[in-house]
């Protein structure tokens, strides 16, 4: 069986059992390994990519579901001229320690800019609770949340 | 906030932004599990249910059939070799031998074309076990006549390090004394006593990259890729196992997903080999989280603990007797037990102390290192009793400690031995209490409160590095440290720019790979800034000295009147960039120039680290909370740690780091905590083990970096990164006793904090409680 959607901009088909995981098609097939694998049930967020901008956990959605809709990975998103904005605010504030979180917060906070959920320091707090970071304490990442939506201090 | 700024350099002492930051944040970064090998297989585990059983039978006949299995290892497979392993102690199979200690133990291990067949494999291999008494608490272990999980005489691992290992004592697997005075005869007199039993919760250090290895087996050769942090004694370890000499075993270290203790010494890699080796082919494992969680974790802890001091608050004896679980196998048990008794008297000036530490094996998962390990076990019982005896005589919990604080200088073992005290611990937990409010007046049911500990810190000063300027004047610098998200590829990049008067962006430090790498005791212990950061500049002055040597033959002058700044060697007004150096002394325009630069315990130019620890790494934090007596909720209102580095070679990536432990740390103090069935782990996912989220963020924190030079590392730094986690734990459980909650057994869940407040209120007999 295969499945033909677009991802990061390119249309594309892929062989894919009925139980084959986004994660692994991403991972395994195209060797786009920016989404990295660790809780596996949903909670940590580092899986973490874009089905028609809104976010979802690779880990637990399955390739056929994104038949027909738009996949955008950070290596997707690293391409766009905006990734700068989120970049610089990222390296401004040292958010960024190990790394392995990080694909998956960008790309949350991408999703929660462009729904406009990311105005108020309540929906920084609301909109990344779904993703874990071990290294930074998270203060490095709410700074640079709230220079990226322009959130005040 | 910065208390204490150093001037005069260019490069050290300047949040530079991360040299890695821009990879990472494009999802470019490459850690283990992200990596190919030609021909690479994948590995699965098949991992014992049982905590203790015999194993009568393993069939792998069917699984060995199956389309795409290249190979099925079980223990008989290892009969060639002498497959034990542990740096400490040799006590762990590579695979179980006729018997499993755990409940996760590998007892099979299938290598196939890809996962789901590896998988499928698993479930084909028959293992007929026969139950052994379970073994799964530290006072079942203790029970004469509880069975022993080992016998026979201790093996001492390649680096035990701690001395004579002693006697085995039924399940204590090592046990560490500490003695000084009469106890009997000091505390007679005493006018306050305070007396207790603890408990500490075993928890998962939950680094996000779950442990991964991919191992390429040859005869006479073995590649490893790893995530771990110290390369070089996983690779003498492997070496040992598979009967090579040291140089045919390469471990190469792509970036960690964090670390925090979890990938120390060996784990997964002696598995992974043997899968290889019977494959015939590369393979590669990465671990689920539920496997992780039992490949390592933080001991638990019980803890009795007796101190006593005089009618002014002059402490007088303290006593303890501890138990830490380490699992089946001792990992790096012994450490942290000698570390936790360290931790035991915590900074403070006793007539005389007894601390008896033991590490015990159960029928639990093994423990190794997780920051600050030790050191958080005990802070927080031996802070909590400080305060309780400040309560009964009637003092400030501060005044109490800046009455009994070590003051820099003084010995910090009560016997006297090893390093005295280099820090000033009455300044630091004074900044840190007035950034809490602490004589601000309090609201019902609010409390604060201070601790103040220390960690042994530097492990073995054993570090060496090269630095390499090319003909274009662009600078690599090698050096075995591993970078796990703490930033040494920033700093080590500042320490060799400031030394060759370059910027920092011209540099690049290189990953782990022994092949190339000079050799690097380990990356953990807070040691990297401080040794191989020492190695990096002793290494990058060497070549410093060759630019000036070159450029003094040019303008025959004396070398020490030659600067280098600004990529270039200058002499007055007069300069010359490096690539021009690098010419004049090739005669064209190429050429390069490698230095090496070392530190090691006794001489060399690196200054002493002869005397242990090399840095006694300050544990300080203060809390306010808020206790909601409905509820049991404890709400962390304001929040201070002290980072005392000496010298912050990159202040911001000091203060994250700094808040980076204070988090873990309130995890520990107030949600996590592994939970066991019968020897089995329950909550072995993210779902039901709970670790901080954004939301546990406190609004108010400070995190505060205190340099006043005095760390002996370059510039005057000393590590950071470990103490705010020891630390936090014993603020909470202070701010928690302050507001009328004393609790002896962590995390403080809104359960636990509830019923104590219930039996607080209202006094019941026994009777009544049963
Ligand atoms: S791996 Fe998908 S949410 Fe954790
Ligand atoms: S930076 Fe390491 S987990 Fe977030």
């Amino acid at each position: 069986m295969t499945v033909e959607f677009t991802l990061n901009g390119r249309q594309v088909s892929a062989p894919a059992e009925p139980n084959t995981l986004l994660l692994d098609l991403l991972r395994d097939h195209f060797r786009l390994t920016g989404a990295k694998r660790s809780c596996d049930v949903q909670v940590c967020g580092s899986c973490t990519v874009l089905v028609d901008g809104g976010p979802v956990s690779a880990c637990t959605y399955l390739a056929h579901e994104a038949a027909g809709r738009e996949v955008l990975t950070i290596e997707g998103f690293s391409e766009l001229p905006e990734f700068e904005h989120y970049a610089s605010a990222f390296e401004r504030h040292a958010a960024v320690q190990c790394g392995f979180c990080t694909p998956g917060f960008l790309l949350t906070l991408k999703s929660l800019r462009d729904a406009g959920d990311l105005e108020t320091e309540e929906d920084i707090r609301h909109g990344l609770d779904g993703n874990l970071c071990r290294c930074t304490g998270y203060r490095a990442i709410l700074e640079a949340a709230r220079d990226i939506g322009e959130v005040a201090a | 906030m910065t208390v204490v700024n150093g001037t005069g350099t260019r490069e050290v002492g300047r949040s530079r932004t991360r040299l890695d930051a821009r990879e990472k944040l494009r999802g470019e970064a490459m850690f283990t599990g992200d990596m190919e090998v030609p021909g690479m297989l994948y590995g699965r585990v098949l991992r014992s249910q049982h905590p203790h059983a015999e194993i009568v039978s393993i069939n792998t006949s069917a699984a060995e059939r199956m389309p795409g299995v290249a190979a099925v290892l079980v223990g008989r497979d290892l009969l060639d070799i002498d497959p034990y392993y542990g740096h400490a102690i040799k006590d762990r199979p590579i695979i179980a031998i006729e018997r499993v200690r755990f409940s996760g133990e590998p007892v099979a291990a299938v290598a196939a074309e890809d996962e789901a067949t590896a998988e499928a494999a698993l479930a084909a291999i028959e293992v007929v076990y026969d139950e052994l008494p379970l073994v799964d608490t530290i006072d079942k272990a203790l029970d004469p006549s509880a069975p022993l999980l080992h016998e026979g005489p201790i093996r001492p691992g390649l680096f035990h390090g701690l001395g004579n290992l002693g006697e085995r004592d039924g399940n204590i697997g090592y046990r560490y004394r500490l003695e000084s005075g009469d106890v009997a005869a000091e505390s007679a007199g005493a006018a306050f006593v305070t007396e207790g039993e603890y408990l500490f919760p075993a928890v998962y250090q939950y680094a996000m990259e779950t442990h991964s290895v991919i191992a390429d087996w040859k005869p006479g050769e073995i590649a490893i890729w790893a995530s771990c942090q110290h390369p070089f004694l996983v690779q003498a370890e492997i070496a040992d196992l598979f009967g090579l000499p040291i140089g045919a075993v390469r471990i190469q270290v792509p970036y960690l997903g964090g670390g925090f203790g979890s990938k120390s010494y060996t784990k997964m890699e002696p598995l992974t080999v043997a899968l290889s080796r019977k494959a015939r082919a590369p393979v590669k494992i990465v671990n689920r989280v539920e496997e992780s969680m039992v490949t390592s974790r933080r001991h638990g802890m019980r803890c009795w603990m007796r101190t006593t001091a005089d009618a002014e608050g002059t402490l007088l004896t303290r006593e303890s007797r501890f138990w830490l679980d380490t699992g089946a196998y001792m990992d790096n048990g012994p450490r942290v037990t000698a570390t936790a008794a360290d931790a035991a008297p915590g900074p403070y000036r006793w007539r005389a102390v007894d601390i008896d530490a033991m590490c015990v094996y159960c029928n639990t998962a093994p423990s190794g290192s997780y920051r600050a390990f030790g050191a958080t076990h005990l802070q927080w019982v031996a802070e909590s009793q400080l305060d309780e005896l400040a309560r009964r005589a009637g003092i400030d919990p501060l005044e109490m400690r800046r009455r009994n604080l070590l003051r820099p200088g003084e010995p910090v073992r009560p016997d006297g031995s090893g390093k005295p005290l280099d820090a000033d611990l009455i300044g630091d937990v004074e900044r840190a209490a007035a950034a809490v409010g602490w004589d601000d007046p309090k609201g019902p049911r609010v409390g604060r409160g201070v601790s103040v500990g220390l960690l042994a810190a530097g492990a073995h000063p054993v570090s060496r590095a090269s630095v390499r300027m090319r003909a274009d004047g662009s600078v690599e610098v090698s050096v075995g440290t591993t970078e796990m998200g703490q930033g040494p590829r920033t700093v080590m990049a500042q320490i060799a720019a400031e030394e060759l008067g370059t910027s920092s962006d011209r540099v690049r430090v290189l990953g782990a790979d022994t092949r190339f790498t000079p050799y690097d005791r380990s990356t953990g212990a807070s040691r990297s800034t401080t040794l191989a950061g020492k190695a990096v500049q002793n290494a990058a002055a060497a070549v410093a000295a060759k630019l000036r040597e070159t450029a003094c033959e040019v303008w025959d002058v004396a070398p020490e009147l030659i600067e280098l700044r600004d990529g270039c060697a200058a002499f007055g007004d007069e300069q010359m960039e490096f690539p021009e150096v690098i010419a004049k002394r090739f005669g064209f325009s190429g050429g390069e120039i490698i230095e090496g630069g070392e530190v090691r315990p006794t001489g060399g130019d690196s200054g002493s680290y002869a005397e242990g620890p090399v840095f006694w790494e300050v544990c300080v934090a203060a809390a306010e909370v808020e206790v909601d007596p409905e509820l049991g909720q404890v709400n962390v209102l304001r929040t201070a740690t002290v980072a005392d580095v000496g010298r912050a070679i990159n202040p911001q990536l000091v203060e994250r780091q700094d808040e980076g432990a204070f988090m873990q740390g309130y995890g520990n103090a107030m949600f996590e905590e592994m939970v066991y069935r019968d020897g089995e782990l329950i909550n072995d996912n993210l779902l039901e083990y709970r670790v901080p989220r954004i939301q546990d963020l406190p609004q108010r924190m400070t995190s505060i970096v205190v340099e006043n030079e005095d760390g002996p590392g370059p510039h005057g730094a000393k590590g950071c990164g470990e103490g705010a986690l020891a630390a936090v734990p014993a603020a909470i459980v202070n701010a928690l006793g302050d507001a009328g909650v004393p609790i002896t057994e962590l995390p403080l869940t809104p359960e636990r904090v509830w019923r104590r407040l219930q039996d607080l209120s209202e006094p019941k007999s026994t009777e009544e409680l049963t």
